[in-house]
């Protein structure tokens, strides 16, 4: 790519401030949640404002762990999370390719009755779903953590994104398959799924972070401590009165937020050019 | 796995009759079973809760009193009588519509600038991005201790010489401050989706349209925007959804005040049914809100046909 012609050193430096400026509300809250978690209380709303702590202190964290069973939770919320993403894909992959590459009877009407799900968000149904899940004793237990993402409206855009990827394949892959031997279950798994990585990861990628950002559902189902998942938990750092518990409260939140921020940063180009480039685009 | 499908094919094989496991026969229980749990998933999380939640706004039903009586339409009639639902759903209309605004301008202003030829705009990329893998909740509370009054945003105001208000416990900027925190938590995921569009514009139309003189802002105008408007449609019908979804960052930064001016639909229903325990009328509420999904996908589709340039 040659540089364009008009973009002067002046215009240069013009779009990096503008850039920089435009960073400041992204990056600060990250920096200063990581930052205040490590400031003693006396110091977090300290005039003026510090953008480092003064005395660093790892009391915060040490109250996270004692304050609640904190370990547990974040346990929960990674396996809640990394169950969903598998049992997503598997619903999502094998659904997206039946709709995609399957003349099969009453296809057309079942497509259209799982694309309902993407006009009832959960938030609609949550009353009838606490109810189903309290009927069958499910309540205070992860299934409905689970099963609702994983089957219900949240699995539908996936199935949609596998789809389309999956309509993209060229017939010919499929009759060589075909030659080759293969039934349907084969030529899904040994030659089209294979090919289906951009969409497989983009699927992973937000039915993960779908999941371990759940609030609503959470706080619905669950009831005891050690159930709990990271987003509810954050909140419980209150102090005798009810008012937050600010730096502890920053300190789990700093703990919720790292690793993934971390995986991001080292595989930000297959975070971000995954979603963009598939279904997703329309 | 496939050979549990291959096997019937070739047994029954003997008589002249054409065997009973055609490769369509095959087809049609393959593409069923592959469909199966996406289908069971839908009916039984979506469809049978759906069909529930009408049932259940024709009923009252409080669950400490362990009643559950059928009283017709009188939910609708309170609904109707509803004094809170005004203000709720200018809330509603208010959150969502600012949301989609701000958002859509931001992400499209970011990823022009992500457009140019600068070094280093995969880094800013990524920081512009980075708000939207972390936590949700951990995100809506830095926010919140950073809109404190005495918090971080009110500090630096204060060094500028600024008395800032107290933002999330004044009506005038408490909704403001969700509508801002919910922005630069989501707004990198349409800015990448906008990008990838962007990059899909053809150099050759913007070469063309330079030569016919057409300035900076009308090659925008007239080439970008025709050429990405299916993203636009796209990202506007995933953010004004999502926005009507929104429960955490209320719960979190306002619990709905000061007042109801931070009242939501979803923040609302929640109210009546989980800690009032009116089902009844929740469901009541849970269905208006499926309404409100309902015709804005069907109003946006329809745009679609005579707003978007080209489809593909």
């Amino acid at each position: 790519m040659k540089t364009r012609p008009g973009m002067s050193p002046r215009l240069k430096v013009l779009l990096y401030g503008v850039l920089l400026v435009c960073c400041v509300p992204f990056v600060f809250p990250i920096w200063w949640m990581a930052t205040t978690s490590l400031k003693p209380l006396s110091e977090i709303f300290a005039f003026p404002p510090s953008p480092l702590p003064g005395s660093p202190t790892l009391d915060a964290y040490r109250q996270v762990f004692e304050l609640q069973p904190f370990g547990r939770q974040y346990l929960n919320s990674l396996y809640i999370a990394a169950v969903v993403t598998l049992g997503t894909l598997a619903v999502s992959a094998l659904a997206g390719y039946a709709f995609a590459r399957i003349r099969f009877r009453g296809a057309g009407i079942v497509f259209m009755i799982v694309l309902t799900g993407l006009l009832v968000p959960n938030e609609v149904t949550i009353i009838p779903l606490y109810r189903m899940f309290d009927t069958l004793g499910l309540v205070d237990t992860h299934w409905p953590l689970i099963l609702i993402p994983m089957l219900g409206a949240p699995s539908v855009l996936a199935t949609f994104i596998m789809r389309q990827f999956f309509i993209t394949l060229p017939a010919e892959l499929e009759e060589a398959g075909r030659v080759d031997g293969l039934g349907r279950f084969g030529l899904f798994w040994r030659i089209c799924l294979p090919l289906a990585r951009p969409a497989v990861g983009a699927v992973a990628i937000f039915t993960f972070l779908h999941s371990w950002n759940l609030y609503l559902e959470p706080i619905v189902f669950l009831s005891s401590k050690s159930k709990f998942t990271i987003p509810q938990a954050l909140t419980q750092y209150v102090d005798a009165y009810g008012g937050p518990m600010w730096n502890t409260q920053l300190a789990a939140a700093t703990l919720s937020a790292l690793p993934v921020l971390i995986i991001f940063v080292l595989a930000q180009r297959q975070f971000v050019e995954g979603l963009a480039q598939t279904g997703l685009k329309g | 796995m496939t050979l549990l499908l291959e096997k019937p094919a070739r047994a029954p094989a003997m008589t002249d009759k054409a065997p009973y496991w055609t490769m369509r026969r095959r087809d049609e229980l393959a593409g069923w079973l592959m469909v199966a749990p996406q289908l069971a998933g839908i009916v039984a999380f979506v469809i049978v809760p759906l069909g529930l939640v009408v049932w259940y706004s024709l009923h009252e039903w409080n669950v400490l009193a362990g009643s559950f009586t059928f009283i017709g339409a009188d939910n609708y009639a309170a609904l109707a009588d509803d004094q809170q639902l005004g203000p709720v759903l200018r809330a509603t209309g208010l959150f969502s519509a600012g949301l989609v605004v701000l958002n859509l301008s931001l992400a499209l202003f970011l990823a022009v600038l992500l457009n140019q030829k600068l070094r280093g705009t995969v880094v800013f990329r990524t920081l512009f991005f980075s708000p939207v893998v972390v936590t949700l909740v951990a995100w809506t509370i830095v926010w919140g201790f950073l809109l404190q009054d005495n918090g971080g945003v009110n500090a630096f105001l204060d060094v500028l010489g600024i008395d800032g208000p107290n933002w999330l416990r004044s009506g005038g900027t408490a909704m403001a401050s969700v509508i801002v925190v919910q922005l630069f938590k989501n707004v990198g995921l349409n800015m990448v989706l906008f990008l990838a569009a962007l990059q899909g514009v053809p150099a050759e139309l913007y070469e063309a349209a330079r030569i016919d003189g057409a300035s900076a802002w009308a090659r925008f105008r007239r080439v970008t925007v025709p050429l990405i408007s299916p993203t636009i449609l796209l990202t506007m019908i995933l953010t004004i959804v999502g926005s009507l979804q929104v429960f955490a960052q209320i719960a979190v930064l306002t619990q709905g005040g000061p007042g109801t001016s931070t009242t939501v639909l979803v923040y609302y229903l929640y109210q009546q049914a989980f800690q009032f325990h009116h089902f009844g009328y929740g469901a009541t509420l849970s269905l208006l809100l499926f309404l409100i999904v309902l015709v804005l996908t069907v109003v946006q589709w329809r745009m679609r046909r005579r707003w978007v340039f080209h489809e593909n």
